[in-house]
């Protein structure tokens, strides 16, 4: 079987107060899901990998195929619960390794 | 070899500069280098002065901006002769298919915007860009409303815009992506921005290129028209001879 390669994703959001890794979660899955639809949502295989509330960052990891796409539905994310929030991509990896390595540097 | 990216539409009251600051300093964090906010036509060099010397603050080139937006070809012709010399940039909203035929074909004019969600109202079609084409002007899409709206309003928006997109690409009339934002948190890192404007089907690379060679290559373009060593188009006063 062709395995599949995966892409770990640093983000860092700026919003009023703290929010819950649930709702950031889901926010990010009505964003893509808005875009790309059911089928898009199906191949992304989103799963979050770290939340800090305090730092404002998190990790998540997806497909490497939709990692476009996954960039794209974090940009248009305006909105968490009633707040106003934006999501930035820092950086992107394939091991988290690297991904700490690219974000620190 | 890395790109300068540019805003050229940050919506700002110039009058507030905290609003300036607040704007720039996270336009400087998301890694632009230069900026522009349409000023009012009453605005003088001082104040521009100023307005650059706020942006410097924060290791940002500041461009100035004018945006007019004529009633009918005559006011577009008037407004052009009195303030070309006085800003860096010209950005007509076109609202009238003759304005905006007219704006196309003008070389002093840069940019070219049309209201987002009057789809009736936004003229951009071959005969636009045949005429864009000849005159230099650059197609203005703003990233704000494919933030802020949602739905069907967001479906046709992005219909129209891959429209519009294909045919300047067609025409080879350059693009232009800005954000259009009166908030920090509108505003989006340039490879974010490019990230965007894939969904209505601009490449990436040519995505880069409208928010960093486009808008940047404009604005150097016109400093070095406004500079008064300036003749014509490749021809610039070396010394002075004597008489």
């Amino acid at each position: 079987m062709k395995r599949i390669k995966r892409r770990y994703l640093l983000l860092e959001y700026e919003v009023d107060g703290a929010i819950e890794e649930h709702a950031f979660m889901a926010t990010i899955w009505a964003a893509f899901y808005k875009l790309y639809g059911e089928h898009g949502a199906s191949l992304a295989n989103l799963a979050p990998i770290n939340f800090d509330c305090g730092d404002k960052k998190a990790i998540i990891r997806t497909n490497l195929a939709v990692v476009d796409n996954i960039r794209t539905a974090i940009a248009s994310i305006t909105f968490l619960a009633g707040k106003p929030i934006a999501v930035h991509v820092t950086a992107v990896s394939g091991t988290i390794r690297g991904l700490i390595k690219k974000a620190l540097s | 070899m890395k790109r300068t990216f540019a805003d050229l539409h940050l919506r700002t009251n110039t009058t507030d500069l905290r609003q300036v600051a607040m704007l720039t300093a996270k336009a400087a964090e998301l890694g632009y280098k230069m900026v522009s906010t349409p000023l009012p036509p009453t605005m003088n060099l001082d104040e521009i002065r100023r307005l650059k010397a706020k942006c410097g603050e924060f290791g940002l080139d500041f461009a100035s901006r004018l945006d007019i937006r004529p009633r009918n070809q005559n006011e577009l012709l008037t407004q052009l002769r009195k303030m070309r010399r006085r800003f860096e940039i010209i950005c007509v909203l076109c609202e009238s298919k003759e304005t905006a035929r007219q704006a196309a074909k003008d070389r002093r004019v840069d940019l070219l915007s049309f209201p987002s969600l009057d789809y009736r109202r936004r003229f951009f079609d071959c005969a636009e860009a045949e005429l864009a084409k000849g005159g230099n002007a650059a197609l203005e899409i703003d990233t704000k409303p494919l933030l802020v709206l949602e739905g069907p309003q967001r479906v046709r928006f992005l219909s129209t815009l891959r429209r519009e997109v294909s045919i300047a690409l067609e025409f080879r009339v350059p693009v232009v992506i800005s954000s259009g934002a009166a908030e920090p948190l509108l505003l989006r890192k340039p490879m974010e921005t490019a990230m965007l404007t894939s969904l209505f089907g601009l490449q990436i690379s040519k995505a880069l290129d409208a928010i960093s060679t486009n808008p940047v290559g404009m604005v150097e373009r016109n400093r070095a028209k406004l500079k008064t060593d300036f003749v014509a188009p490749g021809i610039r006063q070396v010394k002075e001879g004597n008489r």
